[in-house]
């Protein structure tokens, strides 16, 4: 536990660990985490790690991550985990779980997609074809999704 | 089936072979010689938000004929697109207005998405470089009516990377173990993807340049259009354009059953003068859309074609 250590505990908020080195900063944008948020955000990138090589670790105040919110980020953080804490002590653990479906995550890569459309308010919906390494499919126009493009397509 | 009609997977082997024994026994009232008004008090909806000729008309041609009525709307359509409506504003409408739909949009992806935002059944007539799965199922009917079967060997020219016929058409053929050939330019081959796909679902597939050496083996040759505007500019185009072209004369070797077809409309890859030979089937193939869309109407709407309408 030593690398939890490098920023202060936290008092009450969720610890996102497992993020994959250097992925930090989008699961921050994809949790819409900003400056303009009020509560506190400690960052932690390329903490040794036994298991990955190294991690990346958020930490954030004052808010409980739902396992909706960590669903997400399967996309860029397949192996994350969140510790809900509640005065100093973690109160839940939750890992991202398999989902079938990707709705309202990100934008289908295929810049001709009916969903490019202007104002089209029907969800975006990527299918996962398989977990791991992921792999999408947009339910509309079926095409395979590029998993280098999809970051800059995130929601 | 399913309520829509998106791409070929909706439908299974055992209910396009019963699309294709109803679409023979519909030929007389395709032709006029008999009324059938199995569709009586029905309307089709026509949104056709891209140009077209063929598929257009030959959805509402397959309607009336079967006693039923159809509202083109792609001219509304097009006034609200440019209005700005969204796809689902639009189609919500017709859902209200209609008992089904056929649509033709520039976008891939179109019709599923329509399909989630209506209650009616939605027939993709194409979506972008998508599905087309009405032109395959009169595809079908063409090479089933020829030859009696789907298992041959299909040669496929021209423009197979952009053409969403000879896609379509190559994943139906390969689920009836069909042996095909792709002849293209390199800059229009079939895209890897798709070839993939084929040789995993066990497609016995060759991929070649020469159209020539391919043709006394061939019992369909499906040519398509190579197409200016795929190409970024005129010289690119000339060096293909005129590559894969059949006339009369180059068809001395092939088999006497052997039939060709083409999804029109030609440029000139089929010469005038094989119009009159048994081998063009292109015709024929038109007026199949007719036929293979009143069979899938009356099987969209669970109406039984009476024995007597092929009398
Ligand atoms: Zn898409």
């Amino acid at each position: 536990m030593s690398e939890m250590r490098r920023v202060t505990a936290i008092c009450n908020g969720s610890v996102i660990d497992h993020i994959p080195s250097g992925a930090a900063l989008k699961v921050l944008r994809m949790l819409r985490i900003s400056g303009k948020n009020s509560n506190p955000v400690s960052l932690v990138m390329n903490v040794p790690s036994g298991k990955y090589g190294a991690k990346d670790i958020i930490k954030v105040e004052d808010r409980e991550l739902t396992q909706e919110e960590l669903d997400r980020l399967s996309i860029i953080a397949p192996h994350a985990s969140v510790a809900i804490i509640r005065n100093y002590s973690v109160a839940k653990k939750r890992t991202v779980e398999a989902q079938k479906e990707l709705v309202n995550v990100a934008k289908c890569t295929f810049s001709n997609c009916i969903t490019h459309g202007n104002r089209e308010p029907q969800s975006h919906r990527l299918t996962v074809i398989s977990v791991d390494p992921l792999q999408l499919r947009c339910h509309y126009c079926c095409r395979t999704q590029d998993m280098d493009a999809i970051i800059d397509n995130l929601l | 089936m399913a309520d829509d009609l998106i791409t070929m997977d909706d439908l299974t082997n055992e209910q396009i072979e019963a699309l294709l024994k109803d679409a023979e026994k519909l030929l007389p009232a395709a032709k006029g010689d008999v009324y059938l008004p199995l569709l009586e008090g029905k309307l089709l909806g026509n949104m056709f938000f891209e140009p077209s000729t063929r598929t257009r008309m030959s959805f509402e041609t397959a309607m009336k004929r079967l006693g039923g009525n159809v509202v083109n709307l792609g001219a509304l359509a097009s006034s609200s697109v440019t209005k700005g409506e969204t796809l689902f504003d639009t189609m919500k409408m017709v859902d209200g207005y209609c008992d089904v739909a056929v649509l033709r949009h520039p976008r891939q992806g179109a019709a599923q998405y329509a399909a989630d935002a209506c209650d009616i059944p939605i027939l993709n007539g194409g979506d972008g470089a998508g599905h087309h799965p009405t032109q395959t199922l009169l595809d079908l009917f063409t090479i089933k009516q020829a030859h009696g079967k789907l298992d041959l060997n299909v040669v496929m020219v021209g423009d197979l990377r952009y053409g969403r016929t000879v896609h379509s058409l190559s994943h139906a053929l390969s689920r009836f173990g069909a042996n095909l050939t792709f002849i293209a330019p390199p800059a229009l081959s079939m895209p890897d993807e798709i070839i993939e796909d084929l040789k995993a679902s066990g497609a016995n597939i060759t991929v070649s340049e020469d159209l020539v050496s391919n043709l006394p083996s061939a019992d369909v040759i499906y040519m398509t259009r190579i197409q200016k505007e795929r190409f970024p500019d005129e010289d690119e185009y000339q060096k293909v354009a005129g590559i894969y072209k059949l006339s009369r004369k180059d068809l001395k070797d092939v088999k006497e059953s052997m039939i060709i077809m083409h999804p029109l409309p030609r440029v000139d890859e089929i010469h005038p003068n094989v119009d009159s030979t048994p081998h063009a089937a292109y015709f024929d193939q038109a007026f199949n859309g007719v036929v293979a869309r009143m069979a899938l109407l009356c099987y969209l709407f669970g109406v039984a074609i009476p024995k007597e309408a092929s009398q």
